[in-house]
């Protein structure tokens, strides 16, 4: 990554020189709850940009087109359309609220003019269909321009009705409901890569769905004890492979991971590949489960590897071998001496994303303090950035940010108690072509940019 | 390990200390295990996961109350454990444990 930032850099080298490009969102102190993001995602393509928030909204931003007239807006990302996905609803069985709080938006390959999105709460996936209306039929026979109906017998002479112009309309109708497959809480959706099925994964569950069918789902894995007193590990997060529509992997609380492969048997409870890290016995303690819990799974966009996010780090794993990952990233090893703190203030439990650059050369991740932390695996150098109002001037440089560890704080630097730790930064999204960044601080979403983009 | 007195003592301690000085994971560890001595045994087993598996906010139901008032005429109900958040097995939800309501849904404000 480029250093402190200012001054060009040289053509062709691959260092990134982040840039603030726009902030969404509310200004004041007072975080309603309901603004929270609680998730980012960009299509396909890039062109649109999706946020799930803590209230059950969505919306999504559209990529402008960069036109002469308007030199500046470079590629800006404004609000397209937004609306509710989900509503509180109520358990009566059990007197539990279900909460209303987006978990996860993941979008469909785009095969008409309209787009398709899956989003999900924690018990109901729904797919919804955003589509532009910019033509109007008018010279109706039977009704007048506002909409009443004309009187038959007054109707003297037909015509045909034409088609006008009209301010474009975005509309966001929910086209499938499914509903009522999950007994606990759905971490994670995925869309398979046969564009017709996808999975949704709760702690103890996976089903498959076929998009069409929202009255059955397959069970494909199950977890759950027979005695729920020997439950030792929850499923935490699950994909489909990119490219393999047989092939999904689902991570564990206890840090492992296993890809099962559904043409070897209906239930997959039993896996192709596991994959798991080696630890050394004797540095076991009592976070070392809890820190291991891995809290995102992403395969790359070859499909070749596979990254996990835990408390402490990221790791890159080869498919092809399961004994250990190829890469281990730091993210904020200074807090492995805060454990305790953290553990009673909940952040312990925190569950940080991670995200693949389209070219699979970059990972990033969030951290606290609104800090968010790039790893650039050929370079093998990484930085630290934050997402702050402060740093908001159009097209103004990220400058790289560093946290003290020891006792000597030099200027610029921020100690690791003065860390804000109610400032998390725990979704990310990058652009699948361009080095475009999204990034979720609280109730803000910030937008990046690359200068040479 | 055999019991040799004083030398294998020391040994030990200096283990320890090595640990403590080599690991701040097993420092912190120590840390905590000092504030909640009973903590439990299991670490990150059932008690967490059974936590993770309940999460949500467990309302009032007036027919878990008026069967609770029924059977225990002339007792106390159990009181809310002081955190609220915790299902317990006896616990019935009063008015007075209820948080807020939420408000009524608006437009989110990153459409604004």
């Amino acid at each position: 990554m480029a250093g402190a930032g200012g001054g060009g850099c040289p053509a062709g080298s691959n260092d990134f020189q982040w840039c603030f490009s726009q902030v969404k969102g509310a200004v004041d102190e007072d975080v309603a709850e309901a603004d929270i993001i609680s998730t980012v995602e960009f299509n396909y393509s890039g062109d649109l940009l999706a946020t799930g928030d803590k209230g059950g909204r969505v919306v999504i931003f559209q990529r402008e087109q960069e036109s002469k007239s308007r030199p500046h807006s470079r590629g800006e990302y404004n609000v397209y359309s937004t609306f509710q996905s989900h509503e509180p609803e109520f358990d009566y069985l059990k007197s539990l609220e279900i909460e209303e709080k987006i978990n996860k938006i993941r979008w469909l390959p785009q095969q008409n003019a309209a787009h398709f999105l899956l989003s999900t709460n924690d018990k109901t996936i729904k797919l919804w269909k955003i589509s532009e209306r910019d033509k109007r039929a008018e010279g109706y026979n039977l009704k007048d321009e506002d909409g009443r109906l004309r009187d038959p017998f007054r109707i003297t002479a037909l015509r045909v009705p034409i088609l006008k112009p009209m301010d474009l309309m975005v509309e966001a109708s929910p086209r499938r409901i499914f509903a009522n497959a999950h007994t606990y809480h759905i971490n994670s959706i995925s869309v398979n890569s046969d564009h017709e099925t996808y999975l949704s994964a709760d702690d103890l569950r996976i089903n498959l769905w076929h998009l069409e069918i929202t009255d059955r789902s397959f069970n494909i894995v199950d977890i759950k004890p027979a005695n729920m007193e020997e439950l030792t590990e929850v499923i935490t997060a699950a994909e489909f492979h990119p490219h393999q529509c047989n092939v999904f992997v689902y991570s564990s609380s206890k840090g492992t991971i296993r890809l099962c492969d559904m043409r070897s048997s209906a239930l997959c409870d039993r896996h192709s590949k596991f994959f798991e890290e080696p630890e050394d016995p004797s540095s076991r303690s009592f976070f070392s489960e809890i820190i291991s819990s891995i809290s995102d799974v992403k395969f790359s966009h070859s499909g070749r590897y596979m990254m996990t996010r835990d408390y402490l780090s990221v790791k890159v794993w080869d498919l092809n071998m399961e004994s250990r990952p190829v890469e281990t990233h730091q993210v904020h090893e200074y807090l492995r001496s805060k454990l305790c703190s953290l553990y009673e203030n909940d952040c312990i439990f925190d569950k940080f994303e991670c995200c693949w650059n389209g070219s699979d050369s970059a990972i990033m991740t969030g951290s606290y303090n609104n800090f968010f932390r790039m790893f650039d695996r050929n370079t093998r150098r990484d930085v630290t950035l934050e997402a702050s109002r402060e740093n908001s001037k159009p097209r103004a440089s990220l400058k790289p940010r560093k946290v003290c560890t020891g006792g000597k704080r030099k200027k610029d630097e921020i100690s690791v108690d003065s860390l804000d730790f109610n400032k998390k930064i725990l979704h990310t999204a990058w652009h699948p072509m361009e080095n475009i960044i999204a990034v979720a601080a609280t109730n803000n979403l910030y937008i990046f940019q690359d200068k040479i983009n | 390990m055999s019991a040799e007195g004083p030398e294998a003592a020391s040994a030990e301690e200096q283990k320890e200390m090595e640990d403590k000085v080599t690991s701040p994971e097993k420092a912190e560890e120590a840390k905590l295990k000092a504030r909640y001595p009973h903590l439990g045994q299991k670490p990150g087993g059932s008690d967490f996961l059974r936590k993770r598996l309940q999460k949500g906010q467990k309302y009032f139901d007036s027919g878990d109350y008026n069967m609770a008032k029924a059977k225990m005429k002339n007792k106390q109900l159990p009181t809310a454990a002081p955190e609220k958040t915790e299902v317990t097995g006896d616990h019935i939800p009063t008015p007075q444990d209820l948080p807020q309501r939420k408000p009524s849904l608006v437009t989110s404000k990153l459409a604004g």
